[in-house]
């Protein structure tokens, strides 16, 4: 693998998503000789970054080409099976970036779902990733849309655009920018092309420079309205400040163990923004980990 | 600096962090009215819920998306599947492939093993032992270190080490390709039946590389049951550390039954046959167990078959051969070179006037008949337990031992393989191998305790010492009454 980034020949992409930059230091050809792969190395991050998608769209050639690492990459849906790590720095900043598996949803049906929502939801990433197949944008978009109930800082990678260009598919990413409310920045990862202009999105995101709105679902079923917003009431008393009440209070109402164990715990309370503390950063091992079969057995019965 | 689709952050961090105790009090108060909302709920709202993700992801991909040529996208991809997958086509063409890669594994493998071979034992060995010599090493100092040591390690690596770097390369290739996927949803209706994942199909190709692959493929089973399901079933996908045994043996005894032209078509059937009797018993024992102690409700699985990629072959052979060949590789060099300082210790230590090796098996020999096999046999297993790739070398050297045909051998204790078939086959019968020792040796290989190196990783995948023993004693245990019956039926008719 080459270790440098091909660039956008055009320097104007560096605006996906519709943020202009000013000057040299906010353009992705200046900024893209800062990326220095760190590999396993991610002593004292920065920031976090998370790595979430559907299976099969290229979330771990995107996870190797910023590390330098070389995890295996295969045509096999579900084949990251376990969460994998390393770091970069970009512009200054050291970044630790998770692969998490790949999944169709967040709805923790199945152990992979649950692995990416708990990190997404108490890991707490300064950014999270969403890797998306722009052949199946319909499809992905599912996930996308579910991430960006949880969280507010999010950057979609709109990868494979080589195989949509091959399938002479046209996908409008400053439109879906706009409709997701997050930066969307179009790749093909496997050629290093439009790297630069993600890591350039990421970094927005995780300083601050750009704050996203995540396009949030108004739409819920008419029949729990009344339910949900007495909940959402009580939710935002017990945990002011709360970002995703609703979200918590439809999840609630879906009998979602993990989210029912959060509250009861005080586990939610560590979701507001503005109090991130370094020791809740890193999620305990049982969020975090794929356990030896057994122990899953036991929980499980 | 403008930003277009800047707002304020919703919450922007005023809220100070409640008190532990304040929320404990407050997570009751909701919990008990999340209670009484889900008994009064009449609708499915997780249903509507994911209906409208649906919905909306619908709506926002239709605005972004452009498609001119709808009709034509996928024809090739959609052709493709249809022939792999098709009912009647599928199988063959899923065991056509098989048996190819198989055959190239199997036979490309032959000369780079013969070279690395003729490197490690035909030019190194005798190297070593000069130097040996000519530093005054004590001769038990150095028959240990490198009749014991070196050799060991040294043949699994030029038998190991070239099929693995042909074979998960290969596999590799067709993975990144996207035929794996089409391969589980070919045998997810097998499985199911069996009560296992569609997914264990996945893990029992890798199995056929390596079982300690295999086992830790498991991964992608999400189901605890099912995945222990997978781990214990995969040690009957043959791999590769006993193709060489399943080989060496056919052809000397099932190939010699016919006339020299069929003899390669026939011992390699009677090696196919073995391997699908492996994956036969994979189902058998996947069914069995999931309606005894793994019961459970078999999970769906919702299986993408991705669009097929042109593999980048160059990087994907870098890394299979770094993530699977040399990682597996090294394991296996860690076992293995224990196993030949044992191999050289037990025929060199003496108990009474005969070397511990010889007393062992004249102790399990009795048993060993009973099976149609011997107490050769059986030491060998117990000694190759690191490594399967060690029994054959092992086989032969303990043979020499045993029937005094010490000018055929290169010492005692020394592991050796036989340069010509028939100088094997000579070895063989004066150890009293009839056809049934080498069909029931065969079956045996098939069937019985994983390898060392596996049974770690199964321990440390499932982190059960008592499903680690079931996995590793169940295989054996079968052995044994499989290999009993046929000799016994055997003999009846015999």
């Amino acid at each position: 693998m080459s270790d440098k980034i091909t660039i956008d020949p055009i320097p104007l992409t560096s605006t996906h998503g519709g943020h202009a930059t000013a000057g040299c230091d906010g353009c992705a050809v200046h900024n893209a000789g800062a990326l220095l792969k760190l590999g396993v190395d991610m002593q004292n991050w920065d920031y976090v970054v998370a790595l979430a998608g559907n299976p099969n769209t290229g979330k771990s050639t995107v996870f190797n080409a910023l590390t330098g690492l070389r995890q295996h990459t295969g045509n096999w849906p579900g084949k990251t099976v376990a969460r994998a790590e390393g770091g970069f720095v970009y512009s200054d900043k050291r970044y630790k970036l998770v692969d998490l598996p790949g999944t169709y949803s967040l709805l923790a049906t199945s152990l992979d779902e649950e692995i990416a929502r708990d990190f997404i939801l108490f890991g707490q990433p300064d950014v999270t990733i969403i890797v998306v197949d722009a052949t199946r944008l319909e499809r992905n978009l599912n996930l996308v849309l579910q991430t960006l109930e949880i969280t507010d800082r999010a950057v979609v990678c709109l990868n494979l655009m080589d195989e949509a260009r091959r399938h002479k598919l046209q996908v409008d990413d400053r439109r879906l920018a706009r409709d997701l409310g997050v930066p969307v920045v179009p790749t093909a990862a496997r050629q290093g092309e439009g790297l630069a202009d993600l890591l350039q999105a990421v970094h927005q995101v995780a300083t601050g420079e750009v704050v996203c709105k995540p396009y949030r679902m108004q739409k819920e079923p008419k029949a729990i309205k009344g339910a949900l917003d007495r909940l959402v009431a009580q939710l935002t008393t017990a945990f002011p400040g709360l970002p995703n009440a609703r979200w918590v209070a439809l999840r609630l109402l879906d009998g979602d163990e993990s989210i029912v164990q959060a509250v009861r715990t005080g586990e939610l309370g560590q979701l507001i923004v503005g109090t991130p503390d370094l020791a809740s950063r890193e999620p305990t091992q049982h969020q975090m980990s794929r356990q030896p079969v057994t122990e899953q057995m036991e929980m499980a019965a | 600096m403008t930003v277009d689709i800047t707002t304020q952050r919703l919450t922007g961090g005023i809220a100070p962090r409640p008190t532990p105790n304040g929320a404990a009090v407050n997570a009751d108060s909701i919990l008990a009215s999340v209670d009484a909302f889900r008994r009064e709920m009449t609708t499915d709202i997780h249903e509507e819920w994911v209906e409208a993700v649906y919905g909306e992801a619908s709506r926002l991909a239709e605005r972004s998306v452009t498609r001119p040529d709808q009709k034509a996208r996928f024809d090739l991809d959609r052709t493709i599947d249809r022939l792999v997958t098709s009912r009647w086509l599928g199988f063959p063409i899923m065991l056509a492939l098989f048996t190819f890669v198989l055959w190239l594994t199997i036979a490309g493998a032959n000369i780079p093993s013969a070279m690395l071979a003729d490197l490690l034992l035909g030019t190194v060995h005798p190297w070593l032992k000069g130097i040996a010599a000519a530093i005054g090493l004590p001769w038990w100092l150095d028959g240990f270190l490198i009749d014991g040591i070196y050799l060991g390690t040294a043949w699994v690596v030029s038998v190991m080490l070239p099929p693995m770097a042909i074979f998960f390369p290969m596999f590799t290739l067709l993975e990144d390709l996207g035929y794996l996927p089409r391969v589980a949803f070919n045998l997810d209706a097998i499985f199911r039946k069996a009560g296992a994942h569609g997914k264990q199909s996945m893990s029992m190709m890798m199995g056929f590389g390596c079982n300690a692959a295999g086992v830790i493929a498991t991964r992608i089973i999400d189901s605890p049951r099912e995945r222990l399901i997978a781990i214990i079933t995969n040690n009957f996908a043959l791999c590769n550390g006993r193709w060489p045994t399943q080989i060496l043996i056919a052809t000397i005894f099932i190939g010699g039954l016919v006339p020299a032209q069929w003899a390669g078509l026939i011992s390699a059937s009677a090696v196919v046959g073995i391997a699908l009797l492996g994956v036969l018993l994979t189902f058998v024992v996947s069914w069995a167990l999931s309606r005894t102690v793994l019961k459970g409700e078999v999970s769906t699985f919702s299986l993408e078959l991705p669009p097929y990629r042109p593999p980048r072959i160059w990087q994907t052979i870098y890394t299979s051969l770094i993530d699977r060949t040399i990682y597996v590789l090294w394991r296996a060099i860690v076992f293995a070179a224990p196993a030949g300082a044992a191999i050289w210790l037990t025929a060199n230590i003496p108990v009474g006037d005969i070397s511990l090796a010889e007393w062992l098996i004249n102790g399990m020999n009795p048993f060993g008949l009973l099976l149609g096999l011997n107490g050769v046999i059986l030491l060998a297993y117990i000694v190759a337990i690191p490594a399967n790739e060690i029994v054959i070398p092992t086989i032969l050297m303990l043979t020499v031992l045993t029937t005094g045909m010490v000018d055929a051998g290169a010492g005692k204790g020394v592991m050796f393989e036989l340069d010509s078939l028939n100088a094997t086959a000579a070895l063989f019968s004066a150890g009293g191998w009839t056809l049934l020792t080498a069909v029931n040796l065969m079956l045996f290989s098939l069937m019985h305790n994983p390898c060392s190196t596996t049974i770690y990783t199964i321990y440390k995948e499932t982190g059960s010492a008592k499903w680690t023993a079931l996995a590793s004693l169940m295989p054996v245990v079968m052995g044994f009454v499989v290999t009993f019956t046929v000799a016994q039926v055997w003999r009846l008719f015999a």
